[in-house]
């Protein structure tokens, strides 16, 4: 079928006229909406290094979450203990995944409690001490562990969706790499720092009531007391920058956490328009809210954002309603992004930044630039080197290069590949390395026109003994960039990924094309001899 | 037109010898390079640690700078001038404490402290170790997979292992060189730089294949000479093209090495050495070793 030179020129005529088109919405910016709707592509991809943003990797601390998972069943253990009546000592969280305790009564009356109640942890040891006490440890069960890290993981994916959604920034991309690294892109974001403060924070709210008998001073040399811990509030003096750390004594104890919100919002003060985050509890978060205040008139319940106290009011009676208020000295900004946080919900586990890439987009136009500027240089000079020195075959090349530039533009239109700055080398690479096979074809049939060939049979010969040259240099360059491909990330893989397409697009161009060119013009137009 | 007349014969194989010390030297050049340098330097892709390139609405001395980051207590830190001429690129390799905090705290005091010379940070770069460390040990395996992988389909297409191995020694001869003008020039080795030699790789392979095609015709064709003769007769027949295609990327390159911009500037240094030991390697590298190996294998098995 595509031995004829009609059929040829039609298939690639279809196929240029089809890249083109795929390139229109990158270089004209209002297109109508019939045309969009025929051809679903979108502007070319630009890489953060050319349009500028930020990029990060965040690492999920996925044993944490099977340590809170963990101290969660040691408290429950420890209530129901004493529900029950079993006499108990310590019960302690050790290690990560391992409770121990001491235990007296009947072996079977604990036991039936453990089998029953928390399958989950398994009976690694029981010791039989003197007295009838029993010491026992218990491992979280494994396949119950690799549980938790799993949804812990898509947990944070899904937590920070929300926050990043609720942050406003137009395409961000968040996907899980590998097991527990999360990989989150934001094109064009102006404030790269509140970005991150904004991702990074955990924000596990937690309710606790002050321990106003304790004493603090003799807490703070480091007899603390039973059930208590010390906790900080930390607070920033807007004028001098000064931090302040004020010690507060609190017992152990959460009373309540952040998941039975329903709703954070920024609002005034009436008083001193100054801002504050209201609060908004769930039914059950409600119910709990008036419990606790119920029972702690006059006693101070702390806020606590992260092991931070924020605050700590005293309660002056039973607050129904569910509603409460965090204060501080915030600016509309930190409030506003506190009572995102706190809508979006706490990370399961905290997520520790491992990588962290931004761009201004001041560089990011500059790279843009630059490269457009070298590769019109680059192929304005080769082109007139063709013309130069190869004269009419010279203009065929040329022919194969201007389309192989835009087939690798459209290639990447229509895979949704990414152009970084790396990529433009690579694509001006590609430019200089597509000549050689014209180079290559040309060279071979000047020699047979040497050898006294006649014109189609050095043509013939030409591509003929080329072909396996071309191929072959070809795929190897192709196999070194599919390596990078697999290994490399960001720019760099848009280097591999526009070196590639290049080459692929070159084979196409160098070898069909120009045949069908050479052709057209020997049969067609009925050259007798060569300008090459 | 014509570069090279038809008839050239110009004895490429028979300077073999001058060539090896030549090559000789030049690997322990690049060599003793790095070994001096203790070691290429890595950028922080591959490091760990943090990078901030600034720029200065008005002109500020690299000292400044430097004394600005030491207030901070960031002694450590490396400065050094990149692209226009207020712009820095400050780069401080350090692995244990929390980076991004120190980031954080770097760009602010600076902020601060240059208030009145309107700071603008263009482009920050924070890698934890553990990532740069891996890292590392992708990007080794990239390149010697991509080594595999070549040696693997030259032979597949050459029916012989003398050819690829003339290939790959050629390639390791060519990588060598260009890790010795990066550690010589000073640049930093980095991910883009890693992609400098993946490319080098694909362009020396690239040029010692088309020869060694001519030779695989030429061997036919030319039976009674042997074999130095018949590749010398290949590498002449295809100077024109070798000398117009290294000379047309050449110019690409040379294009991108004055108007890339800083970052581009870099790779296309790398890419410049890179492309001249590729050619030579064909020449003088990967056809000596074939002539070798047909020495010294071939013909003892001949005689068996």
């Amino acid at each position: 079928m595509f031995r004829g030179l009609k059929w040829r020129f039609i298939f690639y005529a279809a196929v240029t006229v089809f890249a083109i088109l795929l390139l229109l919405p990158t270089l004209i910016p209002e297109l109508p909406s019939w045309f969009t709707k025929v051809i679903p592509t979108e502007k070319i991809h630009l890489g953060l290094d050319l349009q500028g943003g930020m990029h990060l990797i965040l690492e999920v601390e996925s044993e944490k979450a099977i340590e809170s998972f963990v101290e969660r069943v040691k408290n429950n253990l420890k209530d129901d203990f004493k529900d029950k009546g079993i006499l108990v000592g310590k019960i302690d969280r050790e290690g990560t995944d391992q409770i121990v305790f001491e235990v007296s009564g009947e072996k079977e009356k604990w036991e039936k409690l453990l089998t029953d109640r928390y399958s989950m942890m398994q009976e690694k040891s029981s010791t039989a001490l003197e007295k009838g006490i029993w010491k026992v440890a218990l491992v979280l069960d494994s396949r119950q562990a690799e549980q938790i890290k799993k949804s812990a993981i898509d947990q944070a994916l899904e937590t920070i969706r929300n926050r990043i959604d609720q942050f406003g920034v137009s395409e961000p991309e968040i996907t899980l790499q590998g097991t527990d690294r999360i990989l989150i892109q934001l094109p064009g974001v102006k404030d790269p720092q509140r970005a991150i403060n904004l991702i990074g924070q955990t924000a596990l709210l937690e309710f606790k009531l002050v321990d106003d008998e304790g004493n603090i001073e003799e807490a703070l040399r480091g007899r603390v007391p039973e059930g208590d811990l010390v906790l900080y509030q930390r607070s920033v003096d807007p004028k001098t920058g000064g931090v302040k750390k004020t010690p507060f004594l609190l017992k152990e104890k959460t009373l309540m956490t952040g998941d039975v919100l329903k709703d954070a919002r920024v609002s005034l003060d009436s008083q001193f328009h100054e801002p504050y985050v209201a609060l908004e509890f769930d039914d059950i978060g409600g119910k709990l809210f008036e419990q606790i205040t119920g029972a702690n008139v006059k006693k101070r319940l702390a806020i606590i954002l992260d092991n931070n106290v924020y605050s700590a009011p005293v309660i002056q009676e039973r607050i129904a309603g569910g509603r409460a208020q965090i204060t501080g000295r915030f600016d509309t900004k930190e409030a506003s992004d506190l009572a995102i946080v706190l809508r979006a919900g706490a990370l399961p586990a905290p997520v520790k930044i491992i990588e962290q890439r931004t761009v201004g987009p001041s560089l990011g136009q500059d790279s843009i630039r630059k490269g457009i500027i070298s590769t019109l240089v680059s192929a304005a000079l080769i082109v007139c080197f063709m013309i130069f020195y190869y004269r009419m075959a010279g203009i065929v090349a040329d022919i194969a290069l201007v389309l192989n530039i835009v087939l690798t533009l459209a290639t990447l239109a229509i895979f949704r590949a990414t152009l970084t700055l790396p990529g433009i080398a690579g694509l001006v690479l590609s430019i200089g390395m597509a000549v050689d096979a014209n180079i290559l074809i040309h060279e071979r049939i000047k020699e047979e026109l040497r050898w006294d060939k006649t014109i189609r049979a050095a043509i013939d010969q030409g591509y003929h003994r080329a072909f396996s040259a071309i191929i072959d240099s070809n795929l190897t360059t192709l196999i070194a960039g599919i390596f990078l491909y697999q290994f490399g990330t960001g720019p760099v893989r848009g280097f591999a990924v526009t070196l590639c397409i290049g080459i692929l697009a070159n084979i196409f161009t160098a070898i069909y094309i120009t045949r069908w060119v050479f052709d057209f013009i020997t049969l067609r137009v009925g050259v007798k001899k060569l300008s090459i | 037109m014509e570069l090279i007349r038809p008839d050239t014969r110009i004895d490429f194989i028979g300077k073999r010898k001058y060539a090896l010390l030549i090559s000789t030297i030049v690997i322990l050049i690049s060599l003793g390079s790095i070994f001096l340098h203790g070691g290429l330097k890595y950028g922080v892709d591959f490091a760990g640690g943090i990078l901030l390139q600034i720029k200065f609405s008005k002109a500020v001395d690299i000292s400044e700078v430097r004394n600005g980051l030491e207030t901070i207590g960031s002694k450590e830190a490396m400065v050094q001038n990149f692209g226009g001429e207020n712009e820095f690129l400050i780069r401080i390799e350090k692995s244990s404490e929390d980076l991004e905090a120190l980031s954080k705290k770097i760009q602010t005091s600076l902020q601060e402290q240059f208030k009145d010379k309107t700071l603008e940070i263009r482009r920050v770069e924070v890698v934890g170790p553990k990532v740069g460390k891996d890292l590392k040990q992708k990007a080794l395996l990239a390149v010697l997979l991509s080594f595999g992988g070549i040696l693997i389909y030259v032979a597949f297409r050459f029916h012989t292992i003398s050819y690829g191995l003339g290939g790959i020694v050629a390639l390791l001869h060519d990588v060598i060189v260009t890790y010795g003008a990066i550690s010589i020039f000073e640049i930093e080795y980095s991910l883009s730089t890693m992609a400098v030699i993946l490319t080098i790789i694909g362009f020396s392979i690239n040029d010692t294949i088309v020869i060694f095609d001519r030779v695989r015709e030429n061997i036919k064709k030319l039976r009674k000479e042997n074999l130095a003769a018949v590749m010398n007769v290949s590498i002449n027949q295809t100077l024109g093209r070798t000398i117009l295609t290294t000379g047309t990327v050449m110019m690409v390159v040379l294009i991108l090495f004055f108007f890339g911009g800083p970052v581009i500037h870099d790779f296309a240094t790398a890419m410049i050495v890179g492309l001249i030991t590729g050619t030579y390697s064909t020449i003088y590298v990967a056809s000596p070793v074939v002539l070798l190996w047909d020495k010294y294998v071939t013909k003892r098995m001949k005689r068996r």
